[in-house]
């Protein structure tokens, strides 16, 4: 692969005195897709939330396209206009309708016109198959609508990486399938590298290139889906495999 | 790759005191700007406090005299006048008994705080505490001698107020709250114009009202005293705000809940009485607890009718001519007495409304 | 019930006990006759006792000479004036002080209410401590003292404390300079005011445009320059006038400048402090409910520290913070009614005086509620109106 479009060399964080990444080293292609599993505590989320530094790291070298993130506000301003991010709990803007939430980020960040910031948005509203909803409020939809909305209101942005943060695990089981079919859509175009934080192993196997596995603060497997799943490594990862498999 | 990775403790650049004062003092230019501001303010001023409070203070002095001229604060006014503040004119030798009765008010309001004591038998706590009261304050039986309510004052006057004026107004802000919902259009629109009016007009011209217009209000020939006038002023005020809160806690009760009681055939008292206000209640102990507070901070006002509370028995001992002029180190003293029961009692009730938060949760 | 007539069967209604509607309307019938037997008794009791006072109901003594002074008011005041005319001068008192008194607690409270939550601990720990020794201690205690740190501890007014140039505090009071009357002090004015409509303008035209184009226009920074350099402009032009009206000492006290009595500075101060440690409450808490994911979605998105503050997080927290804040100036005007006890006249102490000297106990304390609860009832009217607006925009 060329040039990768994420890495991270030898990241360390701690939140006080606990160690919550260790030595983390990562490289993320263009285009690659990746899903980090682990169980809950294991700081995937604090690794993905590192990228776009809703966390800072305190030790190792992050560069996001060829910009290095460090407490320079340009560059995280940079490094965030091509990061989108999806949230476990949507945080969509509860006093904004669907579309102005979806055209916030375009009109003020990359000073496109209302009319076609709205164009836009609608366009993802279709992809995410809810544009009747355009008009309504968030607390208006179920929790599936709102997480397409949140995707939708990412994409919009135009990010060359999507970060997704368990994106499933706040939704009630029959609204699961209609969020991991939007992602799936948006993985089969290809082109967008993403990052996404989940439990869905039926979404890992159908997409991912690489699935990684975190314990502890740790990387302590990755491997292509189907050798992660048919063989796995550590024993760590049987274990982990095992509860979330039955 | 089975073994874990070792767990390194945090650079040292992230922890230790060096690191506190950058993250939590520095953190930013105008985060330096304003600590620096804000300890050139606090040198400025705790020195120049310690000086006058402490250093220079007087603690004893047999008479005023050795106090004036001098720069520091006179605390020895405080040492002379402190039986008088906190209890007013009440016989000199017989205060003992306001003091029991602080005490009783006190251990009253510390039991209704502690969720053991939230049942029914706290009702009966509250009627044995406040008929003890009433006995230790007026005496005339068990061989106490009779102390006309005239002659109460200071810390006793001000707690009885309060608690009274909270304890008598619970029932009726409770039957407002209930009327305030009912479906009866007559009884919630006189149940809502009350609350509204007396919500509206400051305290004040309630106790104008009552010192001079209650006397026009009764039959002649027939009087009710200072004290008593002061006392309904308080319960009819505070009893506006106690229906509202407990109204919130009604609204927080779920819908299902009264469904559920009509289901089972409930009568409207059963509904309310045995389902739907034990749980509205203890929503609302953290809400009534400041209410508490603001009545125990209100009754101070009662001076403006000249009645013998803390704040009055205060401002009489700073009239005594032999001791003028020590009026900051006097409403000091007060000051402190008023924060250390509103303080406790607001701490207690944040500890409360997160205990009860979480409870809720899950 | 119409639908019963239709089917032309309607169940047979007797009168019953059993009936809640029959239930519903004989309590509301005892209701209603208790509180009219309630309500008799004391006015049959008034009205008697009033005659045998000889005392005369009635409005008719607001004409009558007033025979007091007020020692101070907006408008001039004389002991041979009306009782109407001074109650008038106390209305204006009350709504003068409640007004500065509002727009300066508001001031403050917001400032303590973001050092709440400032990231640095000393800032934060000194706001704490300010909230919470001013909320748990009495405000008319709070008066008394402020009163009487004026008028016992500062020095007469030869000896005046003079922290700013033009500033004395004295046991007389503040004294303040204020410009001297001058035409470009005028046209100052009149450049803020038109300052004032020509923000309004440009951020109208910057959100077309932005609106159009996609191009942001610093509205706020032109606005800011807008509604404070024109004055400044206008004062060159009209001169740049360096004279100000400042307090002097002539004898025993000052003359010119502008005056605070003790009374008012006590209570403004006071009314200020207090009120201001509750609003700082109000601010933190709205600005803690907007959940910390709603400002790192908008971070994600990429907008800047101060667009995630107007666009995200006030428009949220403003919501929660104006129905509260609303009812602490409520709070803060009522409680305005403590003046009398400091001496400054505000309707309270006025009407208490009129009453003390006429003996219309009744009719005085009539207006001061009237007064008061045209102030509340105006104030939940609007906020009633302001929810009805917010419920309509939330769902």
């Amino acid at each position: 692969m060329a040039e990768p479009i994420i890495q991270m060399q030898k990241v360390n964080k701690w939140y006080g005195e606990f160690h919550v990444l260790r030595n983390i080293n990562l490289d993320v292609g263009r285009g690659e897709r990746i899903v980090i599993c682990g169980p809950s505590g294991s700081g995937k989320s604090t690794m993905i939330r590192c990228i776009n530094r809703l966390e800072e790291h305190q030790q190792g070298r992050i560069v996001v396209e060829g910009t290095e993130l460090t407490n320079d506000l340009k560059n995280i301003e940079a490094i965030r206009r091509d990061v989108g991010m999806v949230f476990q709990h949507f945080n969509l803007f509860p006093h904004l309708t669907v579309l102005e939430n979806l055209t916030l980020g375009p009109i003020w960040v990359l000073k496109r016109p209302k009319a076609e910031a709205e164009a836009t948005a609608m366009k993802y509203l279709e992809r995410v198959r809810i544009p009747e909803q355009a008009k309504k409020y968030p607390g208006q939809l179920s929790g599936g609508q709102q997480q397409r909305v949140a995707i939708a209101r990412s994409l919009c942005m135009n990010p060359k990486i999507m970060l997704f943060d368990e994106p499933t695990s706040a939704l009630d089981p029959e609204m699961v399938k209609e969020v991991l079919d939007v992602m799936i859509e948006l993985a089969e175009e290809g082109g967008m590298t993403m990052l996404c934080v989940t439990h869905e192993m039926g979404f890992a196997k159908a997409v991912a290139h690489r699935v990684i596995f975190m314990d502890r603060g740790e990387i302590v497997e990755q491997n292509k889906p189907d050798e992660f799943f048919a063989n796995p490594q550590n024993e760590r990862t049987k274990l982990f495999l095992s509860q979330i498999l039955h | 790759m089975a073994s874990v990775s070792e767990s390194l403790p945090p650079p040292s650049s992230t922890t230790g005191p060096i690191a506190w004062v950058r993250e939590r003092l520095f953190s930013s230019p105008l985060n330096a700007v304003l600590t620096i501001l804000a300890v050139w303010l606090l040198v400025m001023i705790i020195p120049a406090l310690i000086e006058w409070g402490l250093v220079q203070a007087h603690f004893t002095a047999a008479t005023s005299a050795e106090c004036r001229g001098h720069p520091g604060a006179c605390w020895a006014f405080i040492g002379e006048k402190y039986r008088f503040i906190l209890f007013g004119l009440y016989p000199y030798d017989e205060q003992w008994r306001p003091l029991l009765a602080v005490l009783v008010l006190i251990g009253l309001i510390v039991a209704t705080c502690m969720p053991l004591f939230w049942k029914p038998r706290l009702i009966v706590i509250w009627a044995v505490g406040l008929v003890v009261v009433g006995v230790l304050m007026w005496g005339g039986v068990f061989g106490l001698t009779y102390v006309e309510d005239t002659n109460w004052g200071g810390l006793p006057l001000t707690l009885i107020l309060a608690t009274f004026g909270i304890a008598v107004a619970f029932p009726l802000g409770l039957l407002l709250a209930l009327g305030r919902r009912s479906r009866m259009p007559a009884i919630k629109t006189l149940c809502i114009i009350y609350i509204e009016l007396i919500r509206g007009v400051p305290l004040i011209s309630l106790l104008f009202m009552s010192s001079v217009m209650l006397p026009l209000f009764l039959p002649e020939g027939f009087s009710i005293d200072k004290l008593l006038r002061a006392q309904i002023a308080i319960i009819l005020f505070s009893a506006a705000y106690i229906a509202e809160v407990v109204r919130g806690g009604l609204q927080a009760i779920p819908k299902g809940q009264y469904e559920g009681a009509d289901s089972l055939g409930l009568s409207y008292a059963q509904k309310m009485g045995f389902v739907i206000l034990p749980q509205a209640l203890k929503i609302v102990i953290p809400p009534m607890v400041s209410l508490f507070i603001s009545a125990f901070k209100d009754t101070s006002l009662v001076v403006i009718i000249g009645i013998y509370d803390l704040m009055q028995s205060t401002k009489a001992s700073l009239n005594d001519p032999a001791w003028r002029g020590f009026s900051i180190e006097a409403y000091i003293f007060i000051a402190a007495i008023y924060f250390v029961f509103c303080f406790s009692m607001s701490k207690y009730s944040r500890n409360l409304e997160e205990r009860l938060a979480t409870g809720h949760k899950r | 019930m119409a639908h019963d007539s239709l089917n032309g069967q309607a169940p047979a209604r007797r009168l019953s006990w059993n009936d809640p509607d029959v239930r519903s309307v004989v309590y509301q019938i005892v209701a209603l006759g208790l509180v009219g037997l309630v309500a008799w008794f004391l006015i049959s009791n008034t009205l008697h006792n009033l005659s045998s006072r000889n005392i005369a109901s009635g409005f008719g003594f607001l004409d009558r000479e007033a025979g007091f002074a007020i020692g101070e008011g907006p408008i001039d005041f004389a002991p041979h004036n009306t009782y109407a005319r001074a109650v008038l001068v106390g209305l204006l008192n009350t709504l003068r002080v409640a007004v500065i008194g509002i727009v300066l607690a508001t001031l403050l409270g917001t400032i303590v209410g973001i050092a709440r939550l400032s990231k640095n601990w000393l800032i934060a720990k000194l706001s704490l401590f300010y909230v919470e020794t001013i909320r748990n201690v009495p405000l008319l205690l709070q008066l008394f003292f402020w009163y009487a740190v004026i008028t016992e501890t500062m020095p007469g007014p030869r000896q005046a404390l003079h922290p700013l140039p033009g500033v004395f505090i004295s046991n007389r009071g503040v004294k303040l300079p204020v410009p001297a009357d001058h035409f470009a002090f005028d046209l100052a004015g009149v450049a803020f005011l038109i300052g004032l409509v020509l923000s309004v303008l440009v951020s109208n035209w910057a959100k077309r445009r932005q609106d159009a184009t996609g191009q942001s226009f610093p509205v706020w920074s032109t606005c800011i320059a807008l509604i404070l350099g024109l004055p400044i402009f206008g004062w060159l032009i009209g001169g740049a006038p360096l004279e100000f009206d400042i307090p002097k000492l002539r004898g025993f006290n000052f003359t010119g400048g502008v005056t605070l009595t003790p009374e008012f500075a006590a209570l403004l101060f006071g009314l200020v402090v207090y009120t201001g440690a509750f609003i700082a409450e109000v601010v933190r808490s709205g600005i803690e409910a907007v959940s910390h994911g709603q400002t790192e979605a908008a971070a994600a998105l990429g907008l800047r520290r101060g667009q995630i503050l107007r666009l995200v997080v006030l428009p949220q927290a403003l919501r929660v913070i104006i129905p509260p804040m609303t009812s602490q100036y409520l709070n803060l005007t009522k409680n305005s009614s403590l003046a009398v006890a400091i001496g400054y006249p505000d309707i309270v102490s006025v009407a208490n005086t009129a009453i003390n000297q006429t003996g219309q106990a009744i009719e005085g304390i009539l207006i001061i509620m009237a007064v008061y609860l045209t102030f509340s009832l105006s104030i939940s009217l609007f906020m009633n109106w302001y929810n009805k607006h917010i419920a309509l925009v939330e769902r």
